[in-house]
């Protein structure tokens, strides 16, 4: 490597940083510094004057290192590596210092020390620019084709968006059915239609699509790989298939808690959950002529010290299968006890109105006064506190419906594991970030939609399959990922094949291979994230990251240390 | 405030997902706080070698502060986890050189957290103010 020739830029920021902080001063002060060739102040460096005079400064004073002092590089760092690439030199050979928010704008009133902080911190950057070295940016194909683990409504919307955009899809489900949940459901809220007639038609778009390969009934066995080139072997019918893909969508949904001991459910007859009242309303509805009270109890087993979270959905489906009963016989008197009542939304708070006016009673209780169910083998009535009118009832009940939250599938851990992706509270699926990246998993290339990532109604699982499938088809699209280069790399001299690093690494992009008859760690550098936790751990300094070395920290350390 | 004279000079590792962020809206909002601290950005609290914080802390800072992101919300899944049982290790190791490991503070700052930032770092001043000046590798 040449002798470093570093260019300093200090930016004033109009007043933000040059109202505070002396910037001549500093300029001036960069200019003593080791292996500094040039140094300079712009007004505004991110201006397009700044940046003309980074390259051409880069050029005029062959500069192969780049240091700005502006603001925080989690805004401007791409603009200025883009600004030394677009001048011939490496954007790794790049290095920003934060003068505004670190400095200028948190000692306002403390100018000498603000002035003398920024300098101390331009000299730790021109240090540590010294020891980065150019880096190239792992890039890889992607395979165009996707797995989607669950053959429920989110699943087929995501395996159909896919496929009708061009690519190969496998789409693996458990059962010997499609249709995930919605195959048990009577009818959709809030428009009451036949949940078969909703779904029927999505089944058979998807066993006719060409670009579908379905796996039914197939489990998932086992991956290996990383965005782009992911191997999968499939279980089905005996056998070990193996896919190739370069995306994956979970959608493996969530199943309906059995509230086993609770209000006599599993012990007395005609103590039901929703989803066991959907399978009997789809039948005919004779049986309900004979009946003389219905209770329904919502947030059975949810909303408790043990399982904290609220289902979502259903309030409503309790409001519908209420009003369905009713309707089918207006004599029964048909209750619904809550605890609280959500009717989100433009089209629920009328859909409640109405399942009102139809005749349904909505009362509600408390966890400290549950109700109570009298029989012997089957209900005969019920004792319920009434806590708006602060009164004790017992009225005549045939039939107890128990409504329950969604919990999460019983392999979500197992899946978890396969794929490397975290499991949140309540075993559901932890998404890359709540708000602004709600379908994605932290690890690239893999996605997530509908309830298993948390209890959500059609058109959200719908939603959500177009929403995954949207970001999976990204990566298919481009056909090529790069990965920034600050990934971790091995000193194969020094490296003793521990294998510290491989139990460090959150992503296990690090495994223990030979080469020529000698063990070391190696990087997977499409996997690696560039968290460097491995390169802390490391014993003997082996592993290192790029951009972020030992040596190049230490250098910033010792220029703090010599002080001004 | 102590009044002892003592500006202790303090070095912060910071990572970019969180505590940098959190550091960045302090700047943001205007919140002032002493000119004691100089930041090293990291992507992750993960990768603070403790080798990092020994060299600092012997050869002349009088404390370091490694602030990541709120345990559960690593950008990493678990980088951060890792620093926290890590530092376990690290304080015993620092006593054990005769380093008061009270100079070392581990501290999660989320993205939003500015005015946490500004407490934290303005406590930890303070707290190694009190300590007074490091007097180990000050030739």
């Amino acid at each position: 490597m040449s002798e470093a020739r570093v260019g300093v830029f200090v930016c004033h920021c109009g007043t933000n940083i040059g109202g505070v902080v002396d910037v001549p001063a500093v300029v001036e002060y960069a200019k003593t510094l080791p292996n500094v060739a040039h140094a300079e102040n712009n007004l505004y460096t991110c201006s397009e004057g700044g940046l003309s005079s980074i390259r051409e400064k880069i050029d005029e004073y062959k500069l192969n290192r780049v240091v700005v002092a502006a603001c925080t590089p989690r805004t401007h760092e791409p603009l200025f590596k883009n600004t030394c690439e677009d001048a011939g030199l490496n954007r790794y050979l790049f290095e920003f210092v934060n003068i505004r928010e670190h400095c200028s704008w948190i000692h306002m009133k403390a100018k000498e020390d603000a002035t003398d902080k920024a300098k101390q911190l331009v000299a730790m950057g021109v240090s540590k620019v010294q020891w980065l070295e150019p880096q190239e940016e792992y890039e890889g194909d992607v395979y165009k084709a996707s797995a989607v683990i669950g053959g429920g409504v989110a699943g087929m919307t995501s395996a159909l968006s896919l496929a009708n955009q061009g690519y190969e899809v496998h789409l693996i489900e458990r059962e010997k059915e499609l249709g995930g949940l919605l195959t048990g459901v009577n009818k959709l809220f809030p428009t009451n239609v036949d949940a078969d007639k909703m779904i029927n038609p999505i089944v058979d778009k998807v066993k006719t699509n060409k670009n579908i390969k379905l796996h039914m009934p197939a489990e998932l066995k086992d991956v290996k790989g990383f965005i782009g080139d992911f191997d999968i072997i499939i279980s089905e019918n005996g056998a070990d298939n193996e896919v190739k893909v370069g995306t994956i969508i979970v959608a493996t949904g969530a199943q309906e808690l059995k509230p086993e001991g609770l209000h006599g459910y599993g012990k007395m007859e005609n103590v039901v959950t929703q989803l066991d009242l959907e399978g009997r309303l789809k039948a005919d509805k004779k049986w309900i002529d004979d009946l003389r009270g219905i209770t329904i109890i919502n947030c059975v087993g949810c909303r408790i010290p043990e399982r904290t979270y609220c289902s979502r959905f259903c309030c409503i489906t309790a409001i519908k299968n209420a009003w369905i009963l009713k309707e089918a016989n207006p004599k029964t008197r048909v209750i619904v006890l809550h605890r609280d009542l959500m009717a989100y939304g433009v089209e629920f708070e009328e859909y409640y109105r109405k399942a009102m006016e139809a005749g349904v009673l909505f009362l509600r209780y408390n966890l400290e006064n549950p109700p109570e169910i009298i029989g012997d083998k089957k209900p005969e009535s019920i004792k319920i506190y009434d806590e708006l009118t602060d009164s004790h009832l017992k009225l005549p009940c045939d039939m107890v419906v128990l409504t329950t939250p969604l919990v999460s599938a019983r392999d979500n851990e197992a899946v978890s594991k396969m794929l490397k992706v975290p499991l949140g509270d309540g075993m559901f699926f932890l998404e890359a970030h709540l708000k602004l990246r709600p379908v994605e998993f932290a690890t690239d290339g893999i996605y997530i939609a509908g309830s298993a990532r948390w209890p959500v109604d059609i058109s959200e699982s719908i939603s959500q399959g177009y929403a995954a499938a949207a970001k999976a088809a990204i990566p298919m699209s481009s056909g090529k990922i790069k990965v920034e280069a600050i990934t971790s790399f091995v000193n194969m001299d020094e490296c003793v094949a521990c294998g510290t690093c491989a139990l460090a690494c959150p992503f296990i992009a690090i495994n223990v291979v030979e080469t020529d008859g000698k063990k070391h760690a190696q990087v997977n550098e499409a996997m690696c994230k560039g968290c460097g936790t491995c390169a802390a751990t490391c014993p003997n300094g082996a592993i290192q990251q790029k951009g972020c070395t030992d040596q190049q920290i230490l250098s910033m350390i010792d220029t703090l240390a010599g002080g001004l | 405030m102590s009044d002892n004279g003592f500006e202790p000079r303090i070095l912060a590792f910071c990572c970019n997902w969180c505590s940098y962020a959190g550091a960045d809206l302090a700047g943001v909002s205007r919140m002032q706080m002493p000119p004691n601290l100089r930041v090293i950005r990291v992507m992750c609290s993960g990768r603070v070698s403790p080798e990092w914080v020994i060299k600092a802390l012997s050869s002349g800072m009088d404390g370091v502060m490694v602030l990541g992101c709120h345990i559960g919300d690593c950008h990493y899944i678990d980088g951060n986890h890792r620093t926290k049982k890590r530092f376990v290790l690290l304080a015993k190791l620092l006593g054990a050189m005769g380093i008061n490991p009270d100079r070392l503070l581990l501290d999660w700052v989320s993205a939003s957290e500015g005015a946490k930032f500004q407490n934290v770092v303005t406590k930890f001043v303070e707290r190694v103010k009190e300590l007074g000046p490091s007097s180990i590798g000050v030739a």
